[in-house]
């Protein structure tokens, strides 16, 4: 078996008496999307935070390539690799969509201590942007201020920011809320074929997505894993159906 | 591609070169010297636009930086003409161009050492950390004999910058003239470059820089020091073009001026601080002459920029700022 690439062990956070985060331990493997589900509040997006650098735990280990990330900020863990979305997708408004990814590719190349050369007429930054905006269906818009775009949309910008950053795992925190049926399939189409380039954390309440895309399940309730394992296992765990999925499964 | 903003900053650089030319020529030496406050407080405006309009720090101690330029021009000048040496045994100058240099880097290092810990809080803290700072600068002027203290410090003779004859209004105009049109090149530069991107994104939303991997705050505080020290050096404009530096130069007020120009004009725009300067030096000098209470004009003017013209003057000539 493959080293993990993201390692969490026994990570614990509280917010005053609440328990978000409970004692928590679980890997995301080369290749793998390994999903994330449980009920609203059962502190999903409060793991996503702690690994990305926007909460800090109280106690517990997160590793990532080996390295332990605890002490580095949200910055240098997006520098070694870590690309993510969020729930409630967070641009830059008034910049376009192309300057948002053009933003990554900026820090990608090294430093932002440049001052005098246009960005707008710097191809080395507009064309890997581009790129990385055509891959998620997002070319023709790329012009419009974030702010005009609409939730869906502004989703996949963030998706295309974590492409353009070379990203060695993803943690997607719902990407497909507020997407129709139709934006739902094709971003199941095309997580399916991201996972041979990275690894995907993938939060997600679409169990249709879920189940077609995932390597592994674990399930997260009142901040503890009560399960994890494949689609399978997941679907036939009586504690699991109990908690969160209900008889419909 | 010339749109409207390019077209009426170009109108307005150009009546702020050609007025003060003509009225030099028709003999009336006073509007140079009006055109030349309103130059030199464009400039230290321009600064300040920097780190409010592009990087949404409103600092209210930009009077510090302004100050400190002033003071580095007295305090060389004086040297120069009493022959005691500075530190190190280092003389004084009367060369504007080592003055601004001096001014430059007195003024970083002081924007570094504020920025270092002011940019740690944000909102009104921040406001309130860099009024505090300027503040405990503008006491120290104060209670410092060897300068002048309360009296402020005369200098004597204009500085000197080589083959022009700065006590004349119109070739010191000039001066001012072209350093703000080059702080304005610098500005626009630096607003359409990477370090720009950064800047401007950090005050839209400093948890994406982060999670793209820029810190934001070295961002915030290389803005801070570029900032200060664009400012500093239109303070050592002022204090020669007043030959007399004084505390007034650092206190509360003028740091609220500044940011009271930005507003007018536009924040973030490029020549939002020359229309506002143009605006508050213009006002001062009509409604002075008519009532002590021109502010309360002013107050009125500011009132309904704030309340209808969110973009400022600029915006409402030349329609909301557009990022490609
Ligand atoms: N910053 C915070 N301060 C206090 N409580 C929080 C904070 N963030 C989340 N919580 C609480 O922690 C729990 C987990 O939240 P969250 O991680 O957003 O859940 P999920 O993403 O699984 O829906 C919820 O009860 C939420 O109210
Ligand atoms: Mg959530």
């Amino acid at each position: 078996m493959a080293d993990p690439v993201l390692a969490i062990s026994e990570l614990s956070k509280t917010f005053g008496a609440l328990k978000a985060t409970d004692d928590v331990s679980l890997d995301l493997k080369p290749g793998e999307i390994h999903a994330l589900i449980g009920p609203n509040g059962a502190g999903k997006s409060t793991l996503i935070n702690q690994v990305a650098g926007t909460l800090k735990p109280d106690t517990g280990s997160i590793r990532f390539d080996g390295q332990e990330l605890t002490g580095l900020t949200v910055a240098e863990r997006a520098r070694r690799g870590l690309g993510r979305t969020f729930q409630v997708s967070s641009l830059a408004p008034e910049f376009s969509a192309l300057r948002n990814v053009m933003l990554a590719v900026q820090s990608v190349q090294g430093s932002s201590f440049r001052f005098f050369r246009p960005v707008m007429r710097d191809t080395s930054l507009i064309e890997p942007a581009m790129a990385a905006l055509e891959r998620v269906g997002l070319a023709d818009r790329a012009h419009l201020p974030t702010s005009e775009l609409s939730h869906g949309e502004r989703r996949q910008i963030e998706i295309a920011i974590a492409l353009a950053l070379g990203s060695r795992a993803f943690l997607l925190d719902e990407p497909m809320a507020g997407m129709g049926p139709e934006g739902s399939k094709k971003l199941t189409d095309f997580l399916d074929g991201l996972r041979a380039e990275a690894p995907i954390l993938l939060v997600e309440h679409d169990m249709n997505a879920v189940f077609a895309l995932a390597d592994r399940i674990s399930v997260l309730v009142y901040g503890r894993v009560i399960a994890t394992g494949t689609v399978d296992e997941i679907r036939a765990d009586p504690e699991v159906r109990r908690a969160y999925l209900g008889d419909e499964a | 591609m010339a749109n409207r903003e390019t077209i009426f900053n170009l109108a307005v650089a150009l009546l702020l070169l050609a007025l003060p030319i003509a009225a030099n020529y028709a003999g009336e030496p006073f509007y140079v010297t009006l055109a030349t406050r309103i130059a030199i407080l464009s400039l230290a405006a321009v600064g300040l636009n920097l780190a409010l309009g592009l990087g949404g720090l409103v600092s209210f101690g930009h009077a510090a930086f302004f100050g400190i330029g002033g003071y580095t021009a007295g305090i060389l000048a004086s040297h120069a003409f009493s022959g005691d040496p500075l530190i190190f045994g280092l003389p004084g100058t009367k060369q504007m161009i080592v003055i601004w240099l001096v001014a430059m880097i007195a003024g970083g290092i002081v924007a570094f050492l504020i920025g270092l810990i002011s940019l740690r809080t944000a909102g009104v803290y921040f406001i309130m950390i860099t009024l505090a700072f300027a503040q405990m600068i503008f006491y120290f002027a104060i209670s410092w004999p060897a300068y002048g203290g309360e009296d402020g410090l005369p200098i004597f003779v204009r500085n000197q910058f080589p083959g022009v004859n700065t006590l004349r209004p119109l070739p010191y105009f000039l001066i001012c003239y072209a350093l703000l049109a080059i702080g304005l090149i610098l500005f626009k530069l630096i607003a359409d470059s990477r370090f720009g991107a950064a800047l401007q994104a950090t005050r839209q939303n400093e948890v994406r820089v982060a999670s793209v991997g820029i810190p934001p705050y070295r961002i915030r505080l290389a803005a801070f020091v570029i900032s200060g020290m664009f400012t500093a050096i239109a303070g050592a404009l002022f204090a020669d073009l007043n030959r007399f530096v004084s505390p007034s130069m650092l206190s509360w007020h003028l740091s609220g001026e500044l940011i009271v120009l930005i507003i007018l004009g536009g924040v973030g725009r490029l020549f939002g601080p020359v229309v506002g300067a143009a605006i508050y030096v213009l006002l001062e000098f009509w409604l002075g002459g008519i009532t002590e209470r021109w502010q309360f004009f002013l107050g009125l003017i500011l009132l309904g920029v704030v309340l209808f013209a969110r973009g400022g003057v600029v915006g409402l000539i030349a329609g909301r700022a557009r990022h490609g």
